[in-house]
């Protein structure tokens, strides 16, 4: 099962595009309020992390997620 | 910080509309002449996106059913289905649907949303999953968000994609209701549901499909998607809407799982909530036999839905990728879609816009649906309002 920190690794890759001149993401980088992403690309992130983890993310956590920290702390509770 | 600031954005949105003269999401319709035509904000037009697909909103036997119940029964039902609400019509309207659907259980709500929604609710609650169409209606995503179970999205239209989400549940499929439409109503591409079917046998769970896009213009009696590809005994619950091929409002849900008459009394969206007025009910029935006599109704739908969709097509918009009785045109600037949707308007066109988020995409949409009521002289009106709008050097679309 990952870890919490193998589900960081991955979100920072996914999203170094998504990063504009000069942000430098980190764990509190904020997904829709810094990192400017729409209702479709947090989709596409999660679609993403689906495919490489072969898991499914349920709907339901995406209310308790603003930051990069708290999706990768989600992630890691749905596999535990 | 104020209780209204998360409205800003449709704030200036509006703002930036009104400044432009153009409001085409409070467009107000003046005078309806006939099913397919009105004056709509001062123009005189053609209704290219109504979804009366069937065009019996003005049929005389409907209009004389409706009337007489008024005059017999009153105005409205002033209850709910589960206290005061319930008439003898709205039960003969249960036991119809239950036999053209070939089920044996049928619940008539008030609106399609609710029907919708309350199903997506209620038949799943905390602990259940729920595997979704990621392009689901919002009366979908509005009901599994309220019933607390785990929602689950597979990508659109994608059978394997299901198939992968399904192979991940292990044991909790038992409890898992799979939800996916007929038609969808933005782009009016159809589900393959063969496919689908194919998965759920494999896998298991429940299959609801809601044909509220698909009622009366699919399979050799109509009853949608699900009879066309011959899947109708896997699919579980039907849900659709009275406001599209039978012309009015409302909504039902049909099965044949027993289950279907206490399901009925958990449903807050039926309980909670008027009953359909007896005008509503008595169009609708002989709207539901109509669409049963009157295949030709059908036949007529798919002559326009071919003739509008090639018609644009051969101008060289980005239609949808499906024929089908909604035509959609994918455009990828916002300000154009909403230039072009007032060019049409201008030019006796009344079309849907679509904005994102109501787009599948972040593209926009001129959405069109046809009638069956529509004349081949109409159709090729629409396509010459198109035809006449002038795209900009760097216009996205019309594509070739």
């Amino acid at each position: 099962m990952p870890d919490y920190n193998e589900f960081l690794t991955r979100i920072f890759a996914i999203l170094k595009p998504f990063a504009k001149q000069g942000i430098i993401l980190n764990e509190d980088s904020e997904l829709v309020t810094e990192l400017g992403l729409t209702s479709l690309q947090v989709m596409e992130l999660i679609e993403q992390i689906e495919d490489h983890f072969d898991m499914s993310i349920p709907l339901n956590i995406l209310p308790d997620i603003r930051t990069i920290h708290d999706l990768a702390l989600q992630l890691e509770k749905l596999t535990n | 910080m104020s209780l209204f600031d998360k409205f800003q954005p449709i704030v200036e949105i509006r703002a930036e509309l009104q400044k432009l003269g153009i409001m085409p999401f409070g467009a107000v319709t003046e005078k309806i002449l006939s099913s397919t035509e009105a004056i709509v904000n001062g123009h005189k037009v053609i209704l290219a996106g109504t979804n009366n697909y069937l065009g019996l909103t003005f049929d005389p036997e409907c209009i004389a059913a409706a009337k007489k119940a008024v005059e017999e029964q009153g105005t409205g039902t002033t209850g709910s289905r589960m206290a005061n609400g319930t008439f003898t019509e709205h039960v003969k309207l249960e036991q119809e649907l239950a036999a053209y659907f070939n089920r044996k259980h049928a619940i008539v709500f008030s609106t399609g949303y609710a029907a919708t929604m309350g199903m997506s609710s209620t038949l799943t609650g905390a602990g259940d999953v729920i595997v979704l169409d990621a392009d689901s209606h919002a009366s979908i995503y509005d009901g599994v968000r309220l019933g607390g179970a785990d929602v689950i999205r597979f990508r659109h239209n994608d059978a394997a994609d299901l198939e992968k989400r399904l192979r991940r549940l292990g044991d909790r499929v038992t409890n898992t209701l799979i939800i996916v439409e007929g038609i969808y109503s933005m782009l009016g591409d159809q589900a393959p549901l063969a496919d689908i079917a194919e998965v759920k046998r494999k896998y298991g769970g429940f299959l609801l499909v809601d044909e509220a896009h698909s009622l009366g213009m699919l399979g050799e009696h109509g009853r949608g998607v699900a009879e066309a590809a011959g899947v109708e005994d896997d699919v579980d619950f039907v849900v659709g809407t009275f406001s599209k091929s039978l012309g009015a409002t409302g909504g039902y849900c049909v099965s044949s799982h027993p289950e279907l008459e206490a399901i009925r009394f958990a449903i807050r969206s039926y309980i909670f909530t008027a009953s359909p007025s007896p005008s509503v009910i008595a169009s609708t029935r002989v709207a539901l036999r109509l669409m049963q006599e009157r295949p030709e109704l059908r036949v007529r739908l798919w002559e326009n839905a071919h003739r509008l969709y090639d018609g644009l097509k051969q101008l060289g918009f980005a239609v949808s990728p499906q024929v089908s009785p909604v035509v959609a045109v994918t455009i990828k600037q916002r300000d154009q879609a909403i230039s072009w949707w007032n060019e049409l308007m201008k030019r006796g066109a009344y079309v849907n816009l679509v904005m994102p988020p109501a787009s599948p995409t972040t593209d926009s949409l001129l959405r069109c649906s046809v009638s069956a009521a529509h004349s081949s002289e109409q159709i090729d009106r629409i396509i010459e309002a198109f035809a006449a709008l002038q795209a900009p050097a760097d216009a996205s679309a019309p594509t070739t």
